[in-house]
């Protein structure tokens, strides 16, 4: 299946928050609108400078960091680009929320058996071939959904065709390894805020684990066979120098061995 | 009946057990938000930082002592075994049933023996955690099963006594520094001079240093309220073991700091600047420097206070990665509530009571004189 993803152009919201009403609706989430993504809304609109708009909601990452470090496995990346959640698995330790370089995923701080809660892209919808409520909402195109692909190619002929609308970047692209969903904008997004850190590396987060995790192994086997022998060793001197003892003892009883 | 005297202390921990128990009532009716401060920008706090984090490094002195007098066979330290291992499972019992607290789905906590994830390194801690909390449990086995007199099973530990330190040790290098391993996905919300490539190796090391001082302040502490301790020689030779630790780590974290460029950093008034060199004071320098005094080195008091230093600046250490350190990047503020705060504590009253408990009524304090008599050596040899 092909890369599903998600086109944000700034410069085309206007803040309606049709988006957010939507995933309200389809997420049966209580309708009233909330300042920042929380575990009862998925996605929000903000205005950060005089009307310019940012809809936050879960990128999508291409190799996504809750997936690497969730300890049960309850993320996954699905072929079609969401990043879904399996509450019956998570242990709900929120290393997710901690690592996530997004700050995406939210949680249920006020129940009793609480679960994490975040955008997972409509992934009922993608996969029968719809789109997400959101994007279904959107009235202006502000968000438009599609195969990432193409819709890294409209974002390039958009910034393309009006360099002076644009900042030649497509945020997303090639952030923590790429994102489903990627950002287009007239201002420069480090002036932007969440989720614009233009200090995140190109590399994805994960294989910064991974280059500690990987040792593991060699660990293991070499601290195994090291320790092994070093006991071998020490044991071994213990038994020759009891041996030494006793032939001494030996020696000293029957007064042989001395020198006549 | 007699009844239990009243005196300061009891009160103190009579106190305490009854606003833990409070909290633990709040926290599993009405869930973490209305005992904790956490929130959705700071999902982590004191239980993760101290209970867990911190936790599972102060008993690190359990497997330094195993490989010790197991693998190297150094039998002068016997005597200090017991009581490591003691607390080492002791504190492991309680990271776990601080994880119990912490976790939101506290039931499941077992889902990663049958959930997997090898990319994850919580999943490699949790593994090797319960696989150590085993191992400790049946190298302290051999203290009850002495006191209940059954041989056979204390013999049976006796066989399996040398894999058992090797996996013990193994176990343990893995988790102590998989621990800071944690911590190096956040290479953009960790400050700059706690996040390095080498965050594993830092808390490694630091977990070596922190078990030997815990080892010194127990027996300390023991020979002050049980009557029973640990030679002084021994203690000092694990001082002596502790400032070459020392050494080499603050010569590492200063060559790391500069490689990354940041070393000017610890001069800045900056919150954290001032947080770091605190705890790096207090960590290292400091116990550093009074270890290198003979009159320090030889004296209870001396070592028992270095060993102070030493724990003190390693929680700070801790509290500083997991906590502080990703303060200025989460956009908002966070100080344990006070139901937190109460938790761990009550938690660490319990571990202290339980050490309490073990040390008088099991064989945890075995001095070296007895081991020429005999019979006993068999025990010992456990």
């Amino acid at each position: 299946m092909a890369k599903m993803g998600i086109l944000i152009d700034i410069n085309k919201c206007i803040g309606c928050g049709a988006c957010e009403k939507a995933c309200k609706m389809r997420n049966d989430l209580p309708v009233d609108l909330e300042n920042n993504l929380s575990a009862t809304a998925y996605t929000v609109v903000q205005e950060r400078l005089p009307n310019t708009y940012v809809r936050r909601m879960c990128m999508h990452c291409e190799n996504p960091t809750c997936v690497s470090v969730c300890p049960v496995g309850a993320f996954t990346k699905t072929a079609a680009g969401p990043v879904i959640y399996d509450k019956g698995k998570c242990i709900g330790c929120r290393y997710c929320m901690y690592s996530c370089p997004f700050s995406v995923p939210k949680y249920q701080w006020d129940r009793v058996v609480p679960y994490i809660q975040k955008c997972y892209l409509c992934a009922d919808r993608v996969a029968e071939g719809s789109e997400p409520a959101c994007t279904a909402a959107c009235p202006t195109g502000a968000s438009i959904f599609g195969e990432r692909d193409t819709l890294i190619e409209e974002a390039q002929k958009r910034i393309k065709d009006n360099p002076d609308k644009y900042v030649d970047h497509i945020y997303g692209l090639h952030e923590v390894g790429g994102t489903s969903v990627l950002y287009i904008s007239s201002v420069p997004f480090e002036k932007l805020g969440e989720p614009f850190n233009i200090n995140l590396p190109d590399k994805p987060l994960p294989m910064y684990t991974w280059a500690a995790l990987e040792k593991v192994p060699t660990i293991v086997v070499v601290g195994g066979v090291v320790l092994t022998g070093i006991w071998w060793i020490t044991s071994r001197r213990d038994e020759v120098k009891k041996f030494e003892i006793k032939h001494k003892e030996k020696k000293k009883l029957t007064g042989k061995g001395d020198k006549p | 009946m007699k009844l239990p005297k009243v005196t300061f202390w009891r009160i103190v921990i009579a106190a305490i057990t009854i606003l833990g128990l409070y909290y633990t009532f709040i926290r599993y009716t009405k869930g973490l938000g209305a005992v904790t401060n956490l929130s959705n920008k700071y999902p982590w706090g004191l239980w993760v930082g101290f209970d867990v984090v911190t936790g599972v490094g102060l008993a690190a002195g359990a497997f330094i002592i195993a490989l010790t007098v197991y693998i190297f066979r150094i039998d002068d330290y016997k005597p200090i075994l017991r009581p490591a291992i003691l607390t080492g499972f002791l504190g492991y019992s309680l990271v776990a049933v601080g994880l119990l607290y912490d976790l939101g789905k506290w039931f499941d906590v077992w889902h990663p023996i049958v959930f997997w994830n090898p990319h994850s390194v919580m999943f490699e801690v949790a593994w090797c955690v319960m696989l150590y909390l085993t191992v400790l449990g049946l190298e302290f086995s051999t203290v009850v099963f002495e006191r209940l007199k059954m041989h056979r099973l204390n013999h049976l530990i006796h066989i399996m006594i040398i894999p058992l330190s090797i996996l013990g040790v193994i176990l343990s290098t893995l988790h102590q520094s998989s621990l800071g391993s944690l911590f190096l996905i956040v290479p953009t919300k960790l400050y700059a001079l706690w996040y390095s490539p080498y965050l594993p190796l830092f808390f490694f090391i630091s977990a070596v240093s922190v078990g030997l001082a815990m080892v010194t302040m127990e027996s300390f502490l023991s020979m002050r309220f049980l009557g029973k301790g640990i030679e002084l020689n021994l203690l000092n030779g694990l001082a002596r073991v502790n400032v070459l630790v020392m050494a080499f780590y603050l010569t590492l974290k200063t060559l790391d700091l500069a490689g990354r460029g940041v070393l000017g950093d610890i001069m800045s008034t900056r919150f954290e600047s001032i947080m770091f060199d605190i705890e790096t004071l207090v960590q290292v320098v400091i116990p550093f420097l009074l270890l290198l005094i003979p009159a320090v080195r030889t004296s209870a008091k001396g070592l028992f206070v270095t060993s102070l230093f030493i724990v003190i600046g390693f929680i700070m250490n801790r509290l500083d990665v997991a906590i502080t350190g990703v303060e200025a990047s989460s956009g908002t503020t966070y100080f344990p509530a006070f139901g937190e705060i109460m938790i761990s504590v009550f938690l660490v009253t319990m571990g202290f009571l339980a050490f309490a408990f073990a040390a008088k009524y099991f064989n945890v304090f075995v001095h070296v004189k007895e081991k020429e008599e005999g019979p006993v050596e068999i025990i010992h040899d456990v």
